[in-house]
């Protein structure tokens, strides 16, 4: 098990205080071995891709069930492409209706999870998208 | 105890020849409390009538705080709502009013909740997105035009600018006629639960709770048909407390006002009357039940008993309920129905005062008209058909209801000494205790839906794959424009240097300690902004930013 630990970013941004989701994805990551940062409530997009570049992140995972998803997802986009950071990968959850959902996937959301999904789901969908990534986008098994 | 030891001996000789063959399933409530297979007099020979249940009206209340119950006077229904500007929210009273709501309850916007300004950075996305967008007396005025305020009543959901927003409803009062003595509602104002569990907070604890005892004064003084508060489960539940931990952290936080509010020194039953509680319906139907039960009982008998209070009325746990916003799927959404029209049943046999029911689409997006409309027709056919109304606590006396409630208020009791050890409600929530606990019961959760140990159904179980396909409703992005509009003719147009004058008052008025009302509410009346009161007020008692962990 030499393949080096990934680093998650998880992040809320906007006025949006919901917790619940992001803590108990968060915890699923860590115990699945990943290495979890957690921004805390209230960022703006800002602070969110300043924490993500400042701790060499793999991946942001950004939790929105405020409404503002339509707002928040494309700014942290446009934000990561100013750093040149667009090898983090963003994905995110929350309460986000479906053709919204197609658009921010259309945009460059590489993922986005609904009520209802399985932690253990989201976990395989970090290990095999943001793994590969991290591995330097070989697809070759560990 | 002849009869006792008998009733024993019969007990144990039938489950003998009645061994229990159980279903390969785990026979625990949704908080995960073990449940036995049958309840007899048994498990409730320590329990007295007249002592611990007693008649509904009278102390310790468990079956009820009024005599006659629904059929004295039927819940409120209470559907919260708000979205876009005040103009968009006062159609929809307008419509729910006439659809036989008999309350309002006002959803705000987390700039709103937030004390931030539409037009101000940290808003932008967010205007009018979950609740109605105010910045100002102009945006409340329109919020309640055509809306009587001595008959209709109000309940704001709101916390950290809760002082601010009640000033605003006193002003709308007044520019209908109406006097601040003779309005009625509820202010949430439960700041206690922001740092706990909703995480919608300005000042830190400390000052914070000083905000709602300035409230509880005011209010004491000059409104004496208005509560102050209203000290809120519901938040620490979504979150993913149990139904025990959403007790005990509420009634905490409830005696924490008390306590404040006594430091201030005022009379317990000057104000004690006017606090009321808000609590969550959630799924396991018989958990909730003795837990509106045993919460009764308790605020009865720690009112009464440990602070004294002499006034029957301070001894009434009055409550709002709303069902389980985390109860509802996105899958199969109609099935939500369904859910909510079991806790609203569970609601209403707890005994509560008013009640909201979700509708079946807020999982996915605020709710369309014909949602809330088949949500308000849920409560009306709980109160008009299934006669459920006709006997008050037609559950009180049932072996497995009063043992379950018995066991709430034992674990309520254990809880606040947990607290007492910790050094109280402030120092658990800075010390992160009420955050953790909440948390692992999140993930506990969690994991146990993800191994099939408990079903939702049509998300772990019977599940299709049907296309999620209800109506939606969507905020268009030109009621932030608009709102932002608005509120910037409004800074143009007003007396800029009487709002000054007065945002100044409100800034020494809170480095003196002394009641902000007052001082708010001359700002109020000058049109200053949510935003703008609540930083003169920041710049005295400062900012808070929760420790982030995981």
């Amino acid at each position: 098990m030499s393949e080096p630990r990934l680093r998650i970013l998880m992040a809320k941004a906007g006025l949006d205080g919901h917790d619940r989701g992001v803590k108990v994805v968060a915890r699923a990551l860590r115990d699945a071995g990943m290495e979890v940062i957690y921004t805390g409530l209230h960022q703006t997009p800002e602070q969110v891709v300043r924490a993500a570049v400042d701790e060499d992140v793999d991946a942001i995972g950004l939790s929105i069930l405020s409404g503002a998803h339509m707002t928040i997802f494309p700014r942290i986009l446009e934000l990561l492409r100013e750093q040149e950071a667009e090898d983090i990968i963003l994905f995110g959850g929350g309460t986000i209706p479906e053709d919204d959902l197609q658009e921010l996937k259309r945009m460059g959301v590489a993922e986005l999870f609904t009520p209802g999904a399985y932690t253990q789901e989201i976990v395989e969908w970090v290990r095999e998208n943001v793994g590969e990534k991290a591995a330097g986008g070989s697809a070759a098994p560990s | 105890m002849l009869k006792d030891r008998t009733l024993e001996d019969d007990y144990r000789s039938w489950r003998e020849s009645h061994p229990p063959h159980n279903r390969d399933w785990d026979f625990t409530t949704l908080s995960g409390e073990e449940i036995a297979p049958l309840y007899s007099p048994l498990d409730i020979a320590d329990e007295s009538y007249t002592r611990d249940v007693g008649f509904p009206g009278q102390f310790p209340y468990t079956r009820g705080i009024y005599a006659n119950m629904y059929r004295g006077r039927l819940w409120t229904m209470r559907q919260f709502a708000g979205f876009g500007t005040a103009r968009d929210t006062n159609r929809r009273f307008h419509y729910l009013l006439s659809q036989g709501m008999t309350g309002l309850s006002v959803a705000f916007d987390n700039p709103t909740l937030m004390g931030v300004d539409s037009d101000d950075l940290r808003a932008l996305g967010e205007v009018g997105r979950t609740g109605v967008a105010i910045d100002s007396l102009a945006d409340m005025e329109v919020l309640f035009e055509g809306i009587p305020l001595d008959r209709v009543s109000t309940s704001m959901t709101i916390n950290a600018p809760a002082a601010i927003v009640l000033a605003m409803y006193v002003a709308v009062g007044e520019k209908q006629g109406v006097p601040a003595g003779q309005l009625t509602g509820t202010l949430q104002n439960d700041i206690l639960k922001e740092y706990i569990a909703q995480k919608e907070w300005i000042y830190p604890p400390r000052q914070g709770v000083k905000l709602v005892v300035d409230t509880i004064e005011y209010t004491a003084q000059h409104m004496p048909k208005y509560h102050p508060v209203s000290i809120s489960g519901y938040h620490i539940r979504e979150a993913g407390s149990t139904a025990l931990q959403e007790l005990a952290f509420t009634m905490a936080d409830g005696l924490s006002y008390v306590d404040a509010s006594l430091e201030r020194g005022l009379d317990i039953d000057s104000f004690a009357p006017r606090l009321s509680y808000f609590w969550n319906s959630h799924i396991d139907f018989f958990e909730e039940i003795a837990k509106f039960r045993a919460a009764r009982r308790l605020w009865a008998r720690l009112l009464k008993e440990k602070y004294g209070a002499k006034n029957p009325r301070s001894w009434l746990m009055r409550f709002h309920t709303q069902t389980a916003g985390v109860s509802l799927t996105a899958q199969q959404p109609e099935n939500n129905i369904v859910r909510t029209a079991l806790e609203a049943l569970a609601a209403v046999l707890g005994g509560t005062q008013s009640l909201h029911t979700n509708s079946m689409d807020e999982v996915l997006a605020l709710p369309t008209e014909k949602a809330v409309e088949i949500a308000l027709r849920t409560q009306q056919i709980i109160a008009y058909e299934t006669g459920v109304v006709n006997t008050v606590d037609p559950l009180g006396g049932a072996y497995f209801v009063e043992a379950m409630t018995n066991r709430m208020e034992e674990g309520a009791l254990e809880y606040f000494r947990r607290i007492e050890e910790l050094g109280g409600v402030l120092v658990g929530i800075e010390a992160g205790f009420f955050q953790r606990e909440i948390a692992d019961a999140a993930f506990r959760y969690q994991r146990e839906l993800e191994e099939r140990r408990k079903v939702m159904v049509g998300v772990n179980d019977f599940v299709n794959d049907q296309p999620i396909d209800i109506p939606i409703l969507k905020i268009d992005p030109e009621v932030e424009r608009e709102q932002i509009r608005r509120l910037q003719e409004l800074k143009r147009t007003r007396d800029n240097d009487r709002v000054d004058r007065t945002l100044a008052a409100v800034r020494d008025a809170a480095a003196r300690d002394e009641n902000v009302m007052p001082y708010l509410l001359e700002s109020v009346r000058a049109y200053a902004t949510i935003q703008e009161m609540s930083d003169a007020m920041k710049a005295v008692l400062g900012s808070y930013r929760e420790p982030a962990f995981v």
